[in-house]
């Protein structure tokens, strides 16, 4: 059983990831972003096309490959390394502190604390009709599942297969997915947790989605 | 009220005035507006007879100010009547010159693209006590005088698709085709069926339409206009115009701005006059057959007398088709010639021997244009030994080919009929002897099977790749330094040596199978046999036939660095003793742009290939579009080169495209587009319009490699991906798999 409050608290300390930069391979390394505190963003674009804020170039043979910011952010710390040092390929460069949005926190919280079951393909999900029957009067929180039960239909080109639970009991803490979409193959469907956890769960998120302060 | 309706009136045709005349300062405009004004503010006080006087004083001076205006008319102003809301639009047309239309292909907004209307309509003329109802199939650009939904007459690909499949209509129920062309140019969207695909297609069908067709034009923007401009006769709008690319797009390339940048006014205004897009201009050229005039400052829905003027036009033209393609002619051709609109009666239908004609017409039509566009600096002897021997080589031709092949051709397929005849009889008797002599032993003498050969795995290496020894070594791969590969981030793939690279693995990453660009020899030493190419029509020389501003010395500067005086080289060249002829687009060139010079030599080489019956190939190693500077002698290169296109491969011939590199705009939509085997080698880019091109005119954002290869072959454009090692051996495949039924080199 995980320290629900524990992990909070450290989330509270440190409010961000870190994310370190390093030299994809060794090379002649020239900084763009070269103060601690300078903001940067991350990849853009509808396809994520336009690459982020240049930290750095590495030239290496001629070669200037670009390095660029995977996160959105702020240069936390330059590595030991000075502006035109030749470096070897893994050295760490700087880092970045993205500050973590509320969405992220509970993302994470969640993901520490629950249980996914995953949709072993791609296809249209349905509960079945007696689990469907108390998820829709009482809610999914009122459900307890095991390992092995059958708890899916499964429907995809004009085929319907049922679907069994694998994974520890407990009860349906969310539901991922919507009737009658169609869900890509390894998307989360449920997260489960033990019953035991449920209220603590529920007191931390509702704490998070009230006190947590985003920066940008 | 009657004055306030008057000088409502003319308010409004100040505020046309104003936005025709736009930014510019001009006297009489500013004349016009003091007048009103002055007239507007004095008016209350004024007793009615007197207030009615002037205004009639106001009103003479609106008319003769805007006889003097017209005069003073720049094509920049044209451009502005042209895209102006007032604008007559295809609705207008069809109300006002047509008797009765329905349109079809859907209605208004509730259309597969509704800025593409059809509709069949009639014409009715009255002879005497009989009334004749003649069929027509109106296609055109409705831009419906600004109605969103219509995108300004910006065709989408299906749009176009639709276009053509009911010109096909027409010809099934032999009915002349009149279109009416009001488009800034083609939507420039990849999606099924592709821009550039489309009008190809569209080019490739009207070319071989066997029915009547008139073109009417007012706003004739580049691609989308020859999408459905192909046409018997042309005519223009007096106030229209025709052109390459718009002003503001030329402005753009000669400002070189990107990134939505706007170009100046005075650099949109320049390009408009070097570009040569008036009606004017576009008749001097050639391009046109002749202008219908407007009224002053371009026609409105309210000009009923240039409905009538059009009416008579497009009816005189189809009849003129029409009679000089049919039998009997003579009275009512001379008629027509003396006089536009003379009163005859023409019958519309062709029967088989006049559409044979006509097509013939169509094509001499279109080749005799843009002669005047390039240079042949040969000596007046070498020419006429050339015609000379072009004959000969068509009476050559013509004897092998059509009566002598024709006839072998018959005795050849009677012969194996005969053949298959005598085996169903022969077989049974054969197959018996054949089993009494292998039981008595006679036939122990098999062939040795070479069961290695048929049981080990083959080396790819061994013959595709030539074991990485080429004829010729790309300078790329002198140069000391290690090269990175585009696709890192995705496949990781690792620095590559230039002289591995460019040298042994033929500029291929070795990690993910990326194609750097090569340059165009290394296709010309490692895929062709050695020292067979043997180049063709190097007389022909690109000029500046718009004498454009500074393109002389653009031009000459290409001549001298890439040593061509073209960017299209054409060749007979052996493929494992195939003789092929080629057309070369090359990419040093002005960036492969097409002009008049490229357009003729690909005109003659394909006319080469038909007369000696030579499998074609167009190997695209870069091609920009059509050169802008040549204006409309760039552009009518679509439907110029498309026509020598169809009548090559009606004759039989092998037709195919190999892109390499990038390829865009009008060749693609044209006479590289129509050809039914095209292939890219890996990591082309094949596309109507840049990325920029279409954030710019749709505003949409498109995805990377939106133009790759790949999204081409998935819509269907192109038939294969090649690898740019194997390509000997992948033409050398299509040329024993594909062709036209004429074709002898098998």
């Amino acid at each position: 059983m995980i320290d629900v409050k524990e992990l909070l608290r450290e989330l509270r300390e440190e409010p961000y990831e870190k994310i370190v930069i390093r030299a994809p391979h060794s090379g002649k390394v020239e900084f763009v972003a070269s103060e601690p505190g300078v903001r940067v963003v991350g990849p853009g674009g509808t396809w994520k096309e336009v690459p982020g804020t240049l930290l750095a170039r590495l030239e290496r043979e001629q070669v200037k490959r670009p390095i660029n910011a995977p996160q959105k952010g702020e240069v936390m710390s330059l590595g030991d390394v000075q502006n035109g040092q030749f470096v070897q390929a893994g050295q760490e460069l700087m880092t970045i502190r993205h500050f973590l949005t509320k969405e992220e926190v509970i993302a994470r919280i969640l993901r520490r604390s629950l249980s996914l079951f995953l949709a072993p393909e791609k296809g249209k999900y349905y509960f079945f009709p007696e689990v469907d029957i108390k998820i829709k009067t009482k809610g999914s929180q009122t459900v307890h599942v095991e390992d092995g039960m059958e708890l899916f239909i499964l429907s995809r080109m004009k085929r319907e297969t049922s679907v069994r639970y694998t994974g520890p009991g407990g009860i349906i803490y969310a539901v991922y997915f919507e009737t009658n979409d169609s869900v890509d193959r390894d998307a989360p469907l449920i997260g489960v947790c033990p019953e035991s956890q449920l209220g603590q769960i529920q007191e931390v998120v509702s704490r998070i989605q009230s006190e947590w302060e985003e920066r940008d | 009220m009657d004055i306030e309706k008057r000088i409502q009136e003319l308010r409004d045709r100040l505020k046309y005035i104003l936005d025709i005349f736009g930014p510019d300062e001009n006297a009489n405009v500013a004349m016009l507006e003091a007048k009103l004004g002055e007239y507007v503010a004095r008016e209350p006080g004024l007793p009615k007879q007197e207030a009615i006087r002037q205004l009639e004083t106001l009103e003479e001076l609106f008319k003769f100010l805007e006889k003097k205006l017209e005069r003073e008319l720049t094509p920049m102003n044209k451009v502005r009547i042209v895209r102006h809301p007032q604008r007559i639009c295809l609705k207008d047309i069809l109300e006002n010159v047509y008797d009765n239309y329905t349109e079809i292909g859907g209605q208004d907004d509730y259309s597969i693209d509704p800025s593409m209307l059809i509709a069949r309509a009639y014409i009715t003329r009255r002879r005497g006590k009989k009334v004749h109802n003649q069929a027509v199939m109106v296609i055109g650009q409705e831009k419906g005088h600004g109605q969103e939904f219509r995108n300004g007459g910006s065709v989408k690909p299906w749009g176009n698709a639709k276009a053509l499949h009911y010109m096909k209509v027409a010809e099934t129920e032999n009915i002349p085709i009149h279109t009416y062309i009001f488009t800034p140019g083609s939507y420039p969207i990849e999606d099924y069926p592709g821009a550039a695909q489309q009008i190809a297609k569209n080019l490739y069908e009207m070319a071989g339409l066997k029915v009547p067709i008139v073109a009417v034009i007012s706003e004739g923007g580049s691609g989308g206009a020859e999408a459905i401009g192909l046409a018997d006769t042309r005519i223009m709008m007096s106030h229209g115009y025709y052109s390459v690319i718009s002003p503001e797009g030329a402005a753009a390339i000669e400002g070189r701005l990107r990134g939505g940048q706007r170009a100046d006014t005075k650099l949109i205004e320049h390009c408009a006059k070097q570009l040569k897009i008036t009606a004017d201009d576009n008749r001097a050229n050639g391009y046109i057959d002749w202008k219908i005039n407007e009224p002053e400052l371009g026609a409105r829905p309210e000009h009923y007398d240039f409905f009538r003027k059009l009416r008579k036009s497009v009816i005189s033209s189809t009849d003129e088709i029409v009679l000089n393609v049919s039998g009997l002619r003579l009275f009512r051709s001379i008629a027509l010639k003396r006089h536009k609109g003379a009163d005859v009666y023409v019958r519309w239908s062709l029967n088989t021997r006049a559409k044979e004609r006509l097509l013939w017409t169509r094509y001499m039509k279109f080749r005799r244009m843009a002669q005047h566009a390039y240079l042949d600096k040969r000596h007046w002897f070498n020419r006429g030994s050339e015609w000379t021997s072009e004959l000969f080589s068509s009476l050559y031709s013509y004897f092998r080919y059509d009566l002598f092949g024709k006839q072998h051709k018959k005795v050849t397929e009677l012969a194996e009929d005969v053949h298959a005849e005598m085996q169903v009889v022969v077989g049974r008797s054969t197959k018996l002897w054949n089993a009494i002599t292998s039981r008595l032993s006679f036939g122990k003498d098999k062939k040795d099977v070479d069961k290695a050969g048929l049981t080990s795995l083959s080396v790819w290496d061994d013959g595709a790749q030539n074991s990485g020894k080429w004829q010729y070594v790309s300078p790329q791969a002198k140069l000391d330094r290690a090269v990175p590969c585009p696709n890192t981030s995705v496949h990781g793939c690792l620095d590559q040596w230039a002289p591995d690279l460019f040298g042994e693995w033929a500029g291929v990453c070795s990690f993910c199978g990326h194609h750097f660009p090569m340059e165009y020899q290394w296709y010309l030493h490692n895929i062709f046999d050695p020292g067979s190419i043997y180049e063709l029509f190097t007389e022909i020389e690109s000029t500046n036939p718009l004498k454009f501003e500074g393109f002389d010395l653009k031009l000459d500067e290409a001549k001298r660095k890439t040593g061509h005086k073209c960017g299209c080289m054409t060749f007979e060249a052996r493929i494992e003793g195939t003789t092929v002829m080629v057309a070369m687009f090359m990419g040093a060139f002005r960036g492969g742009s097409v002009g008049a010079a490229e357009g003729e030599k690909f005109i003659r080489a394909m006319e080469r290939a038909r007369k000696k019956q030579l499998p074609f190939l167009s190997y695209v190693h870069g091609t920009a579009g059509i050169r802008i500077q040549e204006g409309v002698n760039g552009v009518i290169q679509m439907p110029r080169c498309t026509l020598a296109v169809r009548r090559y491969t009606e004759a039989g011939g092998l037709y195919l495209v190999l892109y390499d590199t990038n390829s865009y705009a009008g060749p693609v939509a044209s006479f590289l587009g129509c050809s039914p085997y095209q292939f890219a080698v890996r990591s082309a880019n094949i596309g109507f319009a840049g990325p920029g091109v279409i954030k710019e005119t749709t505003g949409l954002d498109i995805p990377p490699n939106y133009h790759n290869a790949f999204q081409a072959l998935s819509r269907g454009h192109i038939q294969g991906i090649w690898d740019r090692r194997e390509i000997r051996g992948n033409l050398v495949q299509s040329l024993q798999t594909m062709g036209g039924r004429n074709l002898y080199y098998r």
